[in-house]
């Protein structure tokens, strides 16, 4: 089982009912769970949306957008069906909160999704799980027959005249498919290939009808905004980042874990405090902020709160949650070169600045890190990554570039060491070839 | 439904992939699961797999193919009985992916997507499985591994090498999991 781990600066609103076996619906429903689902049952989509947009939660998936207004932008009136879509395809790197939110507490995914499901006038939700997840399936699948048979899923949701019905779908393996569009294309049964847009999936979404796609967490945060009433949810987190977030912190810590904490709590309190420092004592070298995707920050640049628009601000992003801490005894040119084999090895190839930005980018570091690099490489690496940016249908290219520039521009020196076949002073792992294909 | 489903696919196996094309609005939706629950208990998606696929779906195995070659966990080729998968993604990688990766290779005499000459192992090197909290973590089958050393590498096989030889599984064939009690439960 993974490790829970605990703080007193935490705020447990998400994982409070983590450990309390509330996997099993008669406990969840023991410890409060369903009663939000009622009440917007009884209080209405209006209601409902308009206390998601006052709660300030936003999308924990990584973008941050505003769940409230993402899903004001569903149609009241559709000829096709509705759809509700929790993206629980947990795949950037750093980041394993949903995978203990559907260990612990699967029917707060459940009933979030029946909320949204309520607020949108969707009858039919599906929770999509990635494929590696298959031991947390069997524990989604089992809450939502459970669900069934209490009369809390299906044609009459608690005794009402309203319906809603729960699929869970597995993924096999594929991080592009986190990406919503895509996520879209797995769930019809295709590649994994993203939509173009517009027309965004609130519109035309799964099998052409109007859909709201939330992270999972996004959607176990639901039933707690509606608990606590969105002004105490909102209270809780910094200036238009309403709530908790659960972080991910991983890498060179002493006591690595996911932590419930305040939006716009002090990353570097978060890693010293919280994650107990650098392990061994040693210093830091550098923090990923929010998953793989996102801007590396230096040590003198992480006296920030990590909310999505203070982390925007110091030039990095808040993205999914996940901390990476990375200690002055790394490699910088061999955790980027880990880094974009990554992105090298998912891009789904639809897009040309991706698929080939990110061969290239791998080549160049590879070559670089082996000590065969030249000058011009380090300018090099830097041009492609800025020629992908933007220039792609997904943020996949994005996600690989923009972490690449942040390595290049903050560790140029560090890239210079690597010339002229001088050994990498931290090297580890030979020339750093993967055999990850 | 073809004839050859009955030796093809187990009764259980049949029955829920019969289920499962009926749970989704729109048929294709069962494709990804279908795969991936046939390659549980085959082992890997055989000529034979992907044409009885196409089949329940009503698509192309030209489609199916299309589909199937896009997912990383889908194979063409048998794996060994015990999948070993080491993620070394950065997270691991900080913590120890590579040395637990590099044991793995040293204890089987494999290298990345090979199998033992037993068929009882294979080897991946796999991209983030979302264990980052618990690094470095693996995963065997569907089974997860976690707050892993090298010097945890032989326990972890001898295990296995134990389970393979309960007498419950002595009769499966060699990539064969799906059957096999509390193999895709969480360690």
């Amino acid at each position: 089982m993974p490790r829970l781990v605990s703080h007193p600066d935490e705020v447990k609103i998400v994982t409070r009912r983590f450990g309390l076996g509330a996997d099993n619906i008669d406990r969840y429903v023991e410890l409060g769970g369903y009663e939000s689902a009622k009440k917007c049952l009884a209080q209405g989509p209006d209601w409902i949306i308009n206390e998601m947009k006052a709660s300030n939660l936003r999308g924990r998936g990584g973008a941050g957008f505003p769940a409230g207004l993402k899903w004001s932008f569903v149609p009241k009136q559709s000829a096709k069906p509705k759809y509700v879509l929790v993206n629980g395809d947990e795949s950037e790197p750093g980041t394993c909160k949903d995978h203990l939110i559907f260990l612990h507490d699967p029917h707060a995914v459940i009933e979030g999704t029946i909320i949204a499901g309520l607020a949108v006038g969707a009858k039919l939700g599906f929770i999509y799980l990635r494929g590696e997840y298959r031991y947390l399936l069997k524990i989604m699948e089992k809450a939502v027959a459970d669900a069934y048979v209490k009369g809390f899923l299906g044609k009459n949701i608690f005794g009402s005249d309203v319906e809603f019905q729960i699929i869970t779908q597995t993924g096999a393996g594929a991080y592009e498919v986190g990406e919503e569009s895509a996520l879209m294309e797995s769930l019809e049964g295709k590649r994994g290939v993203p939509r173009i847009r517009p027309p965004f999936p609130a519109v035309v979404g799964v099998y052409g009808g109007p859909t709201i796609i939330n992270n999972a967490e996004t959607i176990a945060t639901v039933p707690h905004v509606i608990e606590m009433g969105a002004a105490a949810y909102a209270e809780v987190g910094s200036p238009r980042n309403g709530g908790t977030r659960l972080f991910c912190i991983s890498g060179h810590v002493e006591r690595p874990g996911v932590y419930e904490l305040p939006m716009g709590y002090n990353l570097k309190k978060m890693i010293y405090e919280v994650a107990g420092g650098i392990r061994g004592g040693r210093g830091l070298k550098a923090v990923v902020p929010g998953g793989s995707s996102t801007p590396v920050l230096l040590p003198e640049e992480i006296d920030i709160g990590m909310d999505f628009d203070q982390v925007s601000k110091a030039g990095s992003m808040l993205g999914s949650g996940g901390v990476v801490v990375i200690d002055d005894q790394t490699c910088i040119v061999e955790f980027a070169l880990r880094t974009i084999s990554f992105y090298q090895h998912e891009s789904c190839g639809w897009c040309i600045p991706c698929r080939e930005g990110t061969d290239w980018l791998k080549k160049s570091l590879m070559r670089f890190h082996a000590g065969f690099g030249e000058a011009k490489d380090i300018d090099n690496i830097q041009y492609l990554a800025e020629n992908m940016l933007g220039r792609t249908f997904c943020p996949l290219g994005d996600a690989a570039a923009m972490p690449m520039l942040g390595f290049v521009k903050k560790f140029r020196k560090e890239f210079e060491e690597h010339l002229n076949g001088k050994p990498c002073r931290f090297a580890k792992h030979g020339s750093g070839v993967l055999t990850v294909v | 439904m073809s004839d050859e489903t009955m030796t093809l696919f187990s009764p259980r196996l049949a029955a829920r992939l019969d289920a499962l094309v009926e749970k989704y609005p729109v048929r294709r939706s069962a494709l990804v699961p279908m795969l991936l629950y046939a390659q549980d208990e085959v082992g890997y998606l055989s000529d034979a797999v992907i044409n009885e696929v196409a089949l329940r779906i009503g698509i192309t195995e030209l489609e199916v193919r299309n589909v199937a070659t896009y997912y990383s966990m889908l194979r063409f080729k048998p794996a060994g009985k015990y999948n070993v998968q080491v993620c070394t993604n950065i997270s691991c990688m900080l913590r120890g992916g590579f040395e637990i990766y590099e044991r793995f290779q040293e204890e089987l005499g494999i290298g990345h997507k090979s199998v033992t000459g037993d068929g009882l192992f294979s080897l991946e090197e796999v991209e983030c499985i979302g264990a980052c909290c618990w690094a470095p973590a693996i995963q065997v089958n569907y089974e997860f591994h976690d707050d892993l050393t090298p010097e945890l590498v032989p326990g972890i096989l001898d295990a296995y090498r134990l389970k393979a030889k309960q007498p419950s599984n002595g009769s499966l064939p060699l990539g064969s999991n799906a059957k096999t009690e509390g193999t895709d439960t969480h360690a």
